[in-house]
């Protein structure tokens, strides 16, 4: 599939916000951390701005972006449209926090209550985002269970790297925090080796014979394409990479977004003051280009079943 | 709306019966559906000349199936199936794809279309391409234009690349209904569904290429055709006159 550049920021700038928005949720709700007033007025801009960011970057993937509002309407059958409606009910709850924070000093229960919302809708939207491409029996290597847990863990696993850098440099640094880092990294580290186990060992069921029907004559092969040159499908779907290239990315991505940052989170949790702030400072910048990485090869290495009338031998 | 309309038993449902037996590759088809769909329910068609390329409905194959003696060489037009269950609908966030209650066809309403191009991703039969030009996606109207166009001839109400096909290959009528003329085509001939283990339940049927007569295939009856082995049999029985055009042609050539 082809990487397009506002989809790969879409995904991983909005699944940082949610993954922000769901730890900030979770302490606003159960910890004393989140009483203090500039912490909330820095994360909850900071997420919202991703967010933010990220979808207005999936509307440059529109052929109308002035109609993407009609993308609300189909909530019963469509997970990009259950993806846009639970995007949009995430700001309410958190610009009321905000909001809360704004005009108070102690929100107090109003905290609790909507950290909680906001943790939970955050959470669902990263869901459905994973089920876009989960849904498509097309694609082998984005239908299949590997896809949402891969999505989930590392948005919880930026927003946790997100949120413990924050807390840091307003001096509010906590182990306790620097802790989730470390685990929900590892868990996105594993759910991604798993993944890449997938799709190298297993293929989509479809096959050039099957697509054809013509199996029962024999194996089949494209003898003569329908045009001379490229056209939508070829290059919204046949987008290939080189095995090589992959694998260099997938070290780069393996080193930039998970070994680099964990050990620098590590670092962090050994030291304290200055030195773990910058130490996270320097995660977050090598993470953010990892996942933009690790991005890129999540549609780069996705093969679309329609290459197989047009010459390829799976998919 | 994408939810899907509930497929009763007898529903209409018009679709396409293309003959893999008949089909002669000529790209008739695709270039009279170009033609119509043009200026009509989904036009204009862009191309974009810089790329020689643009948008059809219609794609003509060619494959290579099996080896030796029994392999085939099979012209296969490609074009959206119209499926029962199709999911370039469901995945739809805007309600601009729907499929019809009365007819089956699968549609998109260009007035809608936002797109976002997630249906061409979830189609596996490449149906949907994306107009760059307009920014919505289009697809095969089974001519819905023009098979229910009262201002034309009753025989001319059938889509432009049945109406075209010099071969006949094409058949177009209502494969809810047993008897019609279409499904008992399917049935004489063992018409079959493509991916079929993908769920989409297409209602489009491929005729397969009939099996061949006994005895009719040219070349050897035991092994591979090979043409390396007729030049070499022509050498072996190489007669004088060849040896002396061959002086001739060496002669002339210095």
């Amino acid at each position: 599939m082809h990487p397009a550049l506002s989809v790969i920021v879409f995904t991983t700038a909005s699944g940082a916000g949610y993954g922000l928005l769901v730890w900030y949720g979770l302490l606003s709700a159960f910890s004393a951390t989140s009483g203090d007033r500039l912490v909330a007025l820095i994360v909850l801009p900071l997420a919202l701005a991703l967010v933010t960011v990220g979808l207005l970057s999936s509307t440059f993937h529109l052929g109308r972006p002035e109609r993407a509002w009609r993308a609300f309407s189909q909530w019963r059958t469509s997970w990009l449209s259950r993806e846009g409606i639970c995007s949009f009910v995430t700001y309410g709850p958190a610009g009321l926090l905000l909001l809360a924070w704004i005009v108070s000093p102690a929100p107090g229960v109003l905290a609790v209550v909507l950290g909680l919302i906001t943790a939970v809708a955050s959470l669902v939207t990263i869901y459905c985002t994973a089920m876009i491409y989960a849904s498509l029996k097309t694609i082998h290597q984005w239908c299949n269970a590997y896809v949402v847990p891969n999505y989930l863990a590392l948005g919880l696993y930026s927003g946790a790297l997100l949120l413990a850098t924050i807390l840091h440099l307003t001096g509010h640094g906590s182990q306790g925090v620097d802790s989730v880092v470390l685990v929900a990294g590892l868990a996105a580290l594993v759910a991604k080796l798993g993944y890449w186990r997938f799709i190298a060992t297993t293929r989509h069921p479809s096959s050039p014979e099957s697509a054809t029907g013509l199996g029962n004559i024999g194996k089949v092969r494209l003898f003569e394409a329908p045009h001379t040159e490229e056209n939508y499908l070829m290059r919204e779907m046949g987008f290939t990479i080189a095995r090589k290239h992959a694998d260099k990315l997938r070290r780069l991505s393996l080193l930039a977004l998970f070994a680099a940052p964990l050990v620098l989170v590590l670092i962090a949790i050994l030291t304290s003051g200055g030195a773990a702030a910058f130490a996270l400072v320097v995660a977050v910048a090598l993470a953010a280009a990892g996942v933009l990485v690790e991005r890129w090869l999540f549609f780069a290495e996705a093969r679309h079943v329609v290459t197989l009338f047009y010459g390829a031998r799976a998919a | 709306m994408t939810s899907l309309p509930t497929i009763e038993p007898g529903q209409k449902k018009l679709g396409l019966v293309i003959d893999l037996d008949t089909c002669v590759g000529c790209h008739a088809c695709a270039v009279n559906c170009k033609e119509w769909n043009a200026s009509g329910h989904s036009g204009p068609l862009s191309d974009f000349q810089s790329k020689s390329d643009g948008v059809w409905f219609n794609r003509v194959h060619t494959y290579e199936a099996g080896q030796g003696e029994t392999s085939r060489t099979v012209n296969f037009p490609r074009s959206c199936l119209h499926c029962e269950e199709p999911a370039c609908v469901t995945v739809c966030p805007t309600g601009a794809s729907y499929k019809r209650t009365e007819d089956g066809i699968v549609l998109v309403n260009a007035d809608t279309c936002i797109g976002c191009k997630l249906c061409s991703w979830a189609c596996p039969y490449g149906a949907r391409e994306f107009d760059e030009d307009d920014g919505t996606m289009k697809k095969c109207t089974l001519c819905v234009d023009k098979i229910y166009n009262e201002n034309l001839p009753e025989a001319d109400r059938v889509p432009a690349c049945v109406a075209t096909c010099p071969a006949h290959a094409r058949h177009f009528g209502d494969l809810g209904d047993p008897d019609s003329d279409v499904s008992q085509l399917v049935a004489e001939r063992g018409g079959y569904e493509l991916m079929p283990e993908l769920g989409y339940k297409p209602v489009n049927r491929y005729l397969p290429p009939r099996p061949r007569k006994h005895g009719s295939s040219c070349g050897s009856q035991s092994g591979d055709i090979s043409l390396i082995d007729i030049v070499a049999k022509k050498s072996a029985s190489e007669t004088k006159g060849a040896a002396l055009l061959r002086w001739a042609d060496r002669v002339l050539s210095r």
